[in-house]
């Protein structure tokens, strides 16, 4: 056996440089750099907070130090009189908003986008710690800031409900819902099937709250003018944001305007629309002037929701020769009395593995707590932490290689609990292919030291399914050749901005450098939202609609001027004395925007009742844990995915690796820590909440298998959260392999290593 | 004559090269003073308490965090920005590695991540060793262990670390110095 | 943050009487811990005299053969300082693995010191802490004090001082020079910082109207086969869950010498005298080095939380002992 040595070097094979302009060729592929990256790394980029805003104020919130019970009396006097103030919003002045929609409506997404249900300002009644119940607005920052700490507040207060271990007993069953995530899923008696099982394994698992931390932290800005509303706002659904501010303050969905260009990470929780948004709207609109409110960190923590805690158990009955007779994934999670819904924890448990039975259920606890929202893979991040451990120790159990265990359980063509058709499945040879890029042969013997560590080296699998949602465009080009695609998308550093130029060059067959992308404004043709990591594919579904459109126009202009079909843009336009062809897919208002929703919906039944689409993965890691104090350190990491087609391996690569880092802070220490007796978030901070930094994370040597899905536009099936499933699990089963230890609980701290 | 505390100084200092003299409360923070009243906004605020990096910039060539500084503790010094460091017209060479490397996302970190390596790479420069340096007594030399606990003041969430190092690593190959 | 005011005293006959005329007046060093608790409102000072341009920024050799180091003196230029390194490298360790590159630049070395705790419920203007306002009472004992003290604490307070160069400088028998109007005095380092008892709300016994002004190092050929271990959360920029310094000297096999300081396990810097009597004169065994960290922790005390930290504190101690034996120091 040979160790690994800590690798020094910078990756051998770094993604292939791009040649730059005048390439030829497809674009599609190539490793381009992204197209914002001057704007980014010269700091000219500007974030939401940043937009020179003439007659700006700014806002700062006044937060409940209590979770539940209501203002007796609130005492706004001193803060007025500090110099500078120009208002003091509470639920006294504030104007009343639309109540939010209550229920999901599928023709209009946007009833999704309230954070909670909590009527902000509205209303004497606080329902989590941390509610805004004022907001200072100032000519200055300083201004506010110190204000809103003269404003004094009586409550009364209420003994909240905040202990999610102790409220297990009152956990509600979770049923699962069409056209959302799965939540549960059955085939055959499972139960049965595992009393029977000749090898069994049963463990518990617990994984805590974490927090997105982005680090730009929300901002809004909003300008009132007259009925029209501009905001703007670093956000993952420009659509949502729009309309639902619409609603709220019962204007047009057309008079509300909303600039999201840059948005310094979201990860999921800039999806909704949280607090601070209707507070700064709100000020806005009573001070008749310009309002900025950007989030303290602690604010964020404490009016954004995170990512549910989650109580799981596993068990697994299989055959002596390792074929899975039983599989039961039952899971708990957590929302607020006042919103939030069920992460859909065991859906790995559903696609992973062809066991002969299959149990899976969740139920959902409600506490006095902030809502829950979806982060970075919602419920498979927690759940396969839980089914890849279980599977590891029964690979254990079995005497058997994991990874053999994996691929003899690996499902042909058909969905286990659905029996739907795999668009295609390639978990398989990612499997294998990380086995042998990795040298899975040479793993060593359990428990083996080198000097003062132990090492051990763990795998895991990773499946994330696909989404398509809808996305209006707008095509344009010029009689210079240029083309412009328009719409609301967003970048938050997935590299969005830079791949749809290269689909829109190879998709139109003109060079990549004369094409750019207009996004993150709502006055564009309403995007996809950046989630569910469908927003690269639903754009490709569009650009190939619309290309194709442009070339047909393109090719009768052409023959007008007796030009062949395919003949260049600009020569066409330039002989047709056209200053520019413009085609659109999809409207946002009106019938046909009506008629585009319902026929996303209709494809979206259709497609789920056939196949089933996800992007998969493997992970193999070497970890080292200090024999004497149990610190983890990861040593090595490799990680091969099917994401379907590869549109750009620079971005792709970075966003899979993306994923890995945030699971390595899942693995190792994100937990965010509630005081039960006050419901209150004690750590709202990134010096308390450890996320990884630098010295955590060694060289990921992440490999794409780069084949095309034949059932998503362009083959793509979404690289954004595919990343981060599994990798707490291939920790812990590295950490099981170095110290005979399993550990269960999220995080992976050293105490907990230790034992 | 015993000393008089004054509650709004006029600061005079160097930004970017250009001698500045501002009127600011003393309670005003470098980082504030940079975006809310210079429109500096290339300096980032993640947590405005020091546990980020998103803030950094060089004072007197050094390396500090804009949250945690008073404005008016920089009198008299020189404090380079991002937008000190380069121009989308004529960028720095890290600036380009870092375009090159992909040592970024959504950006938000990245001028804090810029100016931190540049405060960095001259620390190791001068022979300021690092907690994973194997001696205390012999001068540190560069590798990526080095790199990566030098940049830890500096988070990134999306997870770009490895561009970042890389970014880093090239840069520093190809200016020859930095051990 | 309150308005306030500032000022830059010419030199410190005027600093020291800075402090003194002027009502809610405060030093102000790097400003890494003040700054913060000024925003979180825990601080709340009128005025600040900033320290930083006095000249105490100088590291300087004693007649004695030991090191004066200003407490101006930036933690970055401390760790990079020479002498420091090869005589004194459990110093340079110690400093370098707190905080990041950027803080190392700004901290001096008299605000390292005087650095308050990290406490969740010290921290949470929300909460009951003692150490904040006392009569409160205590959020941590009976929550989230993984952090928290194993020795030491009191029933008012579980709160642990964060500094690792603190450690580092008890284990070396340092003494903390300090100034006020009415003169100077050293106080041995061991004394600087308290324990909470009934009173947990003073962190040190430095009075209102005194500066801390140098720190001095005692000629120690000891020292420079000295190593910090710091165990913590993660790989980086954390604070310490158990850390060690310790120096060793080991004649023919059997300990001559052996100091050791831990952090973050009580509320100062825990210099270990009950572990060095034991291992004087003994084998310097892994066997014996464990018994010793043993007997130090027999008094330790610990909560659901921070049981572990016991353990953990015995297995660091051993794991620093027996490298300095086989390996030596870090100079």
């Amino acid at each position: 056996m040979t160790l690994a040595p800590e690798r020094t070097a910078r990756p051998s094979a770094p993604p292939e440089a791009d040649a730059g302009p005048g390439r030829t060729g497809p674009a599609i592929g190539r490793a381009v750099d992204r197209v914002d990256g001057l704007a980014k790394t010269t700091g000219t980029a500007r974030f939401s907070a940043e937009y020179p805003i003439p007659g700006l104020t700014h806002a700062v919130l006044v937060h409940a130090p209590i979770a539940r019970g209501r203002i007796r009396s609130i005492d706004v006097a001193q803060a007025e009189a500090h110099p500078g103030v120009v208002l003091v919003l509470t639920h006294l002045n504030a104007p009343r908003l639309t109540p939010p929609p209550t229920r999901m409506n599928p023709m209009d997404l946007s009833t999704m986008a309230a954070g909670s249900s909590i009527a902000f300002l509205n209303t004497d009644e606080v329902h989590v710690d941390g509610q805004p119940v004022a907001a200072v607005v100032a000519e200055t920052l300083e201004s506010a800031q110190y204000a809103a700490s003269l404003v004094r507040v009586d409550y009364e207060t209420i003994t909240p409900t905040a202990d999610f271990e102790a409220e297990l007993p009152t956990a509600k069953a979770v049923r699962s819902m069409p056209v959302l995530p799965p939540t549960g899923g059955k085939r055959g008696d499972a139960r049965a099937a595992y009393t029977k099982a000749p090898v069994q394994v049963d463990l518990s698992f617990t994984t805590p709250q974490h927090n997105h931390n982005a680090l730009e932290p929300h901002a809004t800005t909003a300008v009132w003018d007259g009925k029209k509303l501009t905001v703007y706002e670093g956000c993952q659904n420009i659509d949502w944001t729009q309309k639902f501010l619409a609603k709220r303050f019962d204007v047009p969905a057309s008079d509300v305007h909303v600039v999201s260009k840059y948005v310094g990470g979201g990860f999921g929780g800039k999806s909704k629309v949280w607090a601070a948004t209707l507070i700064t709207c709100m000020a806005a609109q009573v001070a008749q002037r310009p309002v900025r409110l950007a989030l303290t960190r602690e604010g964020v923590y404490r009016t954004v929701g995170g990512r549910t805690p989650t109580r799981q158990r596993v068990a697994i009955g299989a055959s002596r020769t390792g074929q899975m007779e039983a599989l039961i994934h039952q899971a708990t999670s957590r929302k607020g009395r006042v919103g939030g819904e069920a992460d859909q924890i065991i859906s790995c448990s559903l696609d992973l593995y062809d066991a002969a039975t299959i149990l899976a259920e969740q139920k959902i606890v409600e506490l006095d707590l902030m809502t829950n929202t979806a982060m970075r893979a919602p419920g498979e991040a927690q759940g396969s932490f839980a089914v890849e451990s279980a599977v590891d120790e029964l690979a254990i159990e079995l005497g058997l290689d994991p990874v053999e265990l994996r691929l003899l359980n690996q499902p042909v063509d058909k969905s286990p609990v659905h029996g739907t058709r795999y668009s295609h499945r390639r978990l398989a040879q990612a499997l294998e292919q990380g086995r042998d890029l990795f040298g899975w042969a040479d793993r060593p013997a359990p428990g083996t030291r080198d000097g003062k560590d132990l090492v051990g080296w763990g795998v895991a699998a990773a499946i994330h399914p696909a989404w398509e949602f809808v996305a209006n465009v707008q095509l344009t080009v010029d009689a210079t050749g240029s083309a412009t695609l328009a719409c609301a998308f967003h970048e938050m550093g997935m590299g969005t901005a830079t791949v749809v130029g290269q689909m829109v060059a190879d998709c139109l067959g003109v060079p990549l450098e004369r094409v750019s992308a207009l996004y993150g404004d709502s006055d564009l043709p309403m995007g996809p939202g950046a989630g569910g990591s469908g927003q690269t594919a639903s754009l490709a579904a569009s650009i190939e609609k619309a290309c194709q459109a442009m070339r047909k126009r393109l090719d009768a202009l052409a023959s007008k001027s007796g030009m062949p079909d395919g003949s260049d843009p600009a020569e066409v336009l330039t002989r047709a004395g056209e200053q520019s062809l413009t085609v659109e897919v999809g409207a946002d208002t009106g019938p046909k925007a009506m008629w585009g929703q319902v026929r996303f919906l209709s494809k979206m039944v259709m497609d789920s009742r056939r196949w089933m689409k996800a992007a998969t993965g493997a992970h193999y890691c070497e970890v080292r844990v200090d024999a004497d104090t149990g610190e983890l350190r990861i040593r090595r990491w490799l990680s091969v995915f099917d994401v379907g087609r590869v549109v750009n391996p620079k971005t792709t690569h970075s966003q899979l690796r993306g994923g890995i880092v945030m699971g390595l802070g899942m693995a190792m220490g994100e937990e965010t820590l509630i005081d039960t007796r006050t419901a209150r978030i004690m750590n709202p901070s990134l010096a308390e909440y450890h996320v990884p930094v630098h010295a955590d994370v060694p060289h990921l040597d992440v490999h794409t298998l780069d084949d095309p899905d034949p059932q998503m536009p362009l083959g793509i099936l979404g690289a954004g959260e595919v990343g981060i499933v599994g990798v707490g699990a291939a920790v812990a089963n590295a950490i099981r392999h170095a110290t005979g230890r399993r550990v269960t609980d999220l995080p992976l701290t050293l105490d907990r290593i230790v034992g | 004559m015993p000393v008089q505390p004054r509650t709004t100084p006029e600061l005079r200092f160097s930004l970017n090269g250009a001698p500045t003299a501002v009127e600011v409360d003393a309670g005003v923070s470098l980082l504030d003073l940079l975006r809310e009243h210079l429109d500096l906004s290339g300096t980032k605020k993640g947590c405005n308490q020091g546990a980020c990096g998103v803030c950094t910039v060089l004072v007197d060539g050094r390396r500090v965090l804009a949250c945690l500084t008073l404005a008016v503790q920089v009198e008299g010094r020189d404090v380079t920005t991002i937008e000190g460091v380069g121009t989308p017209d004529e960028p720095h060479d890290l600036q380009r590695a870092f375009i090159g490397a992909d040592g970024f996302q959504c950006g938000y970190c990245t001028s804090g991540q810029i100016c931190s390596a540049l405060g960095m790479l001259r620390e190791l420069d001068e022979g300021v060793p690092s907690a994973v340096s194997e001696s205390m007594g012999a001068a540190p030399g560069r590798s990526n262990v080095e790199v990566r606990e030098r940049m830890s003041g500096n988070l990134c969430r999306c997870g770009a670390y490895n561009g970042i190092a890389d970014a880093i690593e090239s840069y520093a190959d190809t200016t020859g110095s930095h051990r | 943050m309150k308005p306030i005011s500032y000022a830059v005293p010419a030199s410190i006959d005027e600093a020291l009487a800075a402090i003194v005329d002027l009502p809610g007046a405060k030093f102000l060093g790097g400003g890494t811990n003040l700054v913060d608790l000024m925003r979180e409102g825990i601080e709340t000072p009128e005025v600040l005299v900033d320290v930083t341009r006095l000249p105490l920024a100088e590291i300087t050799e004693t007649p004695a053969g030991g090191l004066r180091i200003g407490a101006a003196v930036r933690n970055t230029d401390l760790a990079a300082n020479l002498a420091v390194r090869q005589r004194y490298p459990v110093l340079a360790q110690a400093v370098l693995m707190g905080a990041s590159g950027q803080i190392r630049n700004m901290a001096t070395v008299g605000g390292n010191l005087l650095q308050r705790t990290r406490c969740l419920y010290f921290y949470d203007a929300a909460a009951a802490c003692n150490k904040r306002d006392l009569g409160s009472g205590c959020g941590a004992v009976a929550g989230h004090n993984r952090m928290g003290a194993i020795l030491g604490a009191s029933e008012h307070c579980v709160a642990v001082h964060p500094s690792d160069l603190a450690v580092a400088l008890v284990m070396l028998d340092a003494e903390v020079e300090v100034a006020s109007r009415t003169g100077t005095r050293r106080i041995p380092i061991q004394d600087f910082h308290r324990l909470p008892g009934e009173s947990p709300h003073l962190d040190t016994t430095l009075a209102a109207d005194e500066l801390v002004t140098a720190v001095t190092l005692p000629a120690e050929p000891l020292a420079a086969s000295s190593r910090y271990r710091k165990v913590r959360d993660r790989a980086s920029y954390a604070f310490a869950l158990v850390s060690v310094a310790a120096a060793l000297e080991v004649t023919n096999g059997t300990v001559s010498q052996a100091r050791v300081a831990l952090g973050g396990v009580a509320h100062k810097p825990w210099r270990a005298t009950t572990l060095e009597q034991y291992l004087a004169g003994r084998p310097a065994t892994d066997e014996e080095f464990a018994a010793a960290a043993r007997a130090e922790l027999a008094q330790a005390v610990g909560t659901p939380s921070t049981e572990f930290k016991i353990e953990l504190a015995v297995r660091t101690i051993t794991a620093t002992l027996r490298r300095l034996r086989d390996e030596g120091g870090a100079a």
